[in-house]
This record gives structure tokens, sequence and C-alpha cells, in this order.
């Protein structure tokens, strides 16, 4: 189990914290939604959350975060890697640059760990398999589309199989079936018992993939709850999050008077 | 000699076996005509000598700064054909991991690799932001005038964009356990037949030779 507990964080250079008093659990097998604005802080909560802030980019953090109950801060992140993996919006800068395919970049991250090669070769086949990228394997990373590099950068955490994946917009730039896929993998993944914590402004994935879900605003956590609760509360778009298409549906249809659950139904 | 004969006996017959002449003369031209046209007006201008050939104003060129500019072009040809030779022919991926085979850290060999690949890199970024500000109303055709006003405005995006892109691939790599201490077992390893063994050993055994030739003051002449 992953958790934040009265997380303040302040980037270096600046006065004010980009969140504040932050607390999120994040359970095994679990995947829970992370929305809001832009700027509202989620992309930080991912940051402090996988260990990288303030490790790795400096800045100040109050609070604690623990993984299995044993406290992160001081920890290399190389330790980390091991324990929790984080996706970063922009495919192409979450890709080596240094592989000639797919392949050896998948296979880069459980290289790193030092697994036998047998064991890299099945994990990363494994990966490509779950995304059903087998067929980019032999490509060069650098040429593959937006959407494809994103596939392989998930692909790419998934090779390192982490108890923890946080993903920050992993469908941003994927078509609606490449999103489908992604969700399906993701829910595949959750049923080993990985824990997920997916930031998405597109909140019809999240609607049926997250059991929970916290809305984030001016840096902090404003609403948490089941999915279902959060994403039906009317304050949802005065936050900035545009509520699924299930919850607007039914809305349209009961102010036209027609009974909105068995419609849907 | 030296450099002449090292373009005539090995870059030149390399390049060919390896089908790559064509392209080798092109990128050594592209990496040397703005020194080489630089040198060879200082050299030959401004070098002291008895023989006067012409004069331009107040500078005289000389048979001594012309033989002079012939030296120093001779070996900027023979270093840019060297590297270029280099860069054509060795798969960037296969010299790393050779590299971290032969116990360089993967760290080195990483960055390494990421020079190695930076230029073509860079240059692709450069084409992508050259189209978007075209499609802005960017001119970057016509005259040379034109041409370099349309350069300016893509060196801040290239280099801001660069710098930004390495902080967020460095996370990217720390996040994959790049920093983890140790050995990694790699995919595999690039062939290595005789014939490049021998190749490998004859090349630092020039090496020496011509260190000890130039130590000890038997070095042949330049051209």
């Amino acid at each position: 189990m992953l958790e934040l507990r009265g997380v303040t964080y302040r980037y270096a250079g600046y006065a004010r914290p980009a969140i504040h008093d932050v607390d999120l659990r994040l359970a095994d097998g679990e995947i829970v939604g992370l929305v809001g604005a832009n700027e509202a802080g989620k992309s930080t909560i991912c940051l402090v959350a996988s260990g990288l802030a303030p490790a790795s980019i400096g800045g100040a953090l109050t609070g604690t975060l623990t993984i299995d109950g044993e406290a992160m801060a001081g920890r290399p992140t190389h330790e980390l890697a091991e324990r929790v993996a984080i996706g970063f919006q922009n495919s192409a800068t979450q890709l080596s640059g240094v592989a000639r395919t797919v392949f050896e970049e998948v296979a880069l991250g459980p290289m790193n760990l030092g697994l036998e090669v047998a064991e890299t070769l099945e994990r990363t086949h494994a990966a490509l398999r779950t995304l059903r990228i087998e067929n980019l394997a032999e490509r060069a990373p650098h040429r593959l589309s937006g959407g494809q590099g994103q596939l392989v950068a998930i692909a790419s955490l998934i090779a390192m199989r982490p108890r923890h994946i946080i993903l920050d917009e992993p469908t941003a730039q994927l078509d609606p079936e490449g999103t489908r896929l992604v969700g399906e993998a993701l829910r595949a993944l959750a049923e080993t018992g990985t824990a997920l914590l997916i930031v998405e402004h597109k909140t019809d994935l999240l609607d049926g993939l997250c059991g929970r879900v916290a809305v984030v605003d001016d840096g902090t956590i404003v609403l948490e709850g089941a999915a279902a609760y959060v994403f039906e509360d009317p304050r949802l778009e005065g936050w900035g999050v545009e509520a699924p298409s299930r919850v607007r549906l039914g809305r349209a249809l009961a102010a036209r008077g027609l009974d909105s659950t068995a419609v849907l139904e | 000699m030296g450099p002449l004969l090292l373009i005539g006996l090995v870059i030149v017959p390399g390049a060919v076996v390896a089908g790559v002449i064509g392209r080798l003369v092109r990128v050594s031209l592209l990496l040397t005509l703005p020194i080489a046209i630089s040198v060879v007006l200082v050299s030959v201008f401004t070098r002291a000598g008895s023989h006067v050939l012409f004069a331009i104003g107040p500078f005289d060129a000389t048979t001594e700064g012309v033989n002079f500019a012939g030296q120093i072009l001779v070996r900027l040809f023979a270093i840019s054909l060297s590297i270029g030779l280099f860069g054509l022919t060795t798969d960037p991926s296969a010299l790393v991991y050779d590299l971290e085979r032969r116990g360089v850290s993967p760290r080195f060999a990483f960055v390494a690799n990421a020079t190695l690949q930076a230029v073509p890199t860079m240059v692709e970024r450069a084409g992508v932001i050259q189209a978007a500000q075209r499609a802005r109303g960017l001119d970057t055709e016509g005259s040379a005038r034109a041409r370099l006003r349309g350069v300016m405005p893509l060196v801040g995006p290239v280099i801001l964009s660069s710098l930004t892109e390495v902080e967020e691939r460095s996370l990217a790599l720390e996040v994959r356990a790049f920093s983890r201490p140790g050995r990694r077992n790699l995919l595999w390893s690039a062939p290595d037949r005789p014939v490049e063994r021998i190749a490998r050993w004859a090349m630092l055994t020039a090496f020496a030779g011509v260190v000890a030739l130039r130590v000890t003051g038997h070095f042949p002449s330049l051209i």
C-alpha cells in the first residue's frame, strides 16, 4: 500500500506550495483516479507519490510518503523504482533515446534491475503482449506515432513489474481504440495486485475503471470517494472537471422529465 | 605524407568497401567547408613569404601561404573523413553495448550514445519547429539573407525544448532504475569477427607506431 500523509510540497525557487495537506491512499490492486483542472496540482501529487519529488527534482516536502508502512524519505530513486513507477504525459521524453528497437526500449528497465537475460526477455514479451503491441517490437522507437509511443512507454513501466504504477494522462495522445486498450490493460494489471493511480481528463475512462476517485483543486484534494459518488457531485464542473457522459446524459434526460435509470438500462 | 597516406590507403578504401564513399564525401565536405574557407583565407593572405603570387588591397597571397593552407586542408579532411567514416559505419547502440560489456559504466555508455545521437535528433527537432514556424508565416526560402533570418527564430525553441527534454528524460530514466549500481545483464553482444579483431589490433599498433615516430622525431612531413 502506498500512502501520502499530510503532504505539502513546494518546488525549488517557489514561495507558494504546489500542493498542501494532501492525504491519499492506494491499496494493493486498487485503481484510483485523480481529476482536476490544469495546474490544480495533479502532476505534483504524482511526482511526490513516485518519490521523485523532492529526491530527484529538489524542492521542500513536509508530510510522509510510505510504501507498505515504510517511509520512503531519503531512499535512492533506483530502490523506489522497484516499488513504484511513474509515466508522464509526453511519451517522447519517456523513451530512453538510445534503444534501437521498441523491444530494447521496453527491456531497458528490467535490464537496469540486473535481472537475468531470460527474465528480462520474458517480462518484455509479456509487457508487449499486455498492450497488444508485439507488432511494434522491431520498430525504431523514435519513428513511432504519439499514440504508439505512449503505449510503448506504458509497456516499459509494466515490464518493471512494480507494485504501484502512477500514470499522468496515459491516454492523452491515444485514439478511442488505444484508450480502450490501455483501460483493459490497466484493469488486468490491477487484477494481479498492482495498485494504480491515474490522472485523466477523460472521465469516461475513469468511470468504468476506477473504484475510487479524488478531485484536486488549488493544490489539495477537495473530494474523494467511490467513483460513482464523486462523478455525480454537482460541484465537479466548478472544479474544472467534466462529468462522464453517462452522468451528463442522465442529467439531460432528467431535465426533460425522463426516467434516466430506465433509459440508461 | 601522413594525412594523405591515411586518406588514400585507409579511409577511402575503407569507405569504398563499406559502400559509403559518396555519403562520406558529402558529410566530410559539409563538416569541413566552413572551417576550410576561413583557414584558406587566413593562411593564404596572412602567411609571410618571399614569393608573392597576387595581392588584394594590402593583403599578399604568397606561395608559402598556399602551401601552408594546403597542409592544413589535408589535415582537416583527414580528421573529418575519419570521424565521418566512424559515424557512417558504426551502430551507436552496438558500440555502447560493447563498451558496457567490456566494463565501461552504463552511465558513461549512455552519455556516449546520447551524444552520438544528439545531432540527428536536434536536426529532426529543428525541422519540426521550422515547419511550425513556416505554418505561421515565417519565410525560410529565397536569398541567403532570408534563409539566415529564418534560422534565427529556430535557435531559441530548439535549445529550450532540448533542455526541457533532457530534464524529463532523466526523470523517466530514474524511474526505470537507471541509477541502480552494479552490472546489467545485456541482451545481446555485437558480433566480433576475426577480421574486425585484426583491423582493431592493426589500428592500435599503427596508433602506437605514429606516437612513437612523433616522439622520436622520425614522423614524416605533413604532405
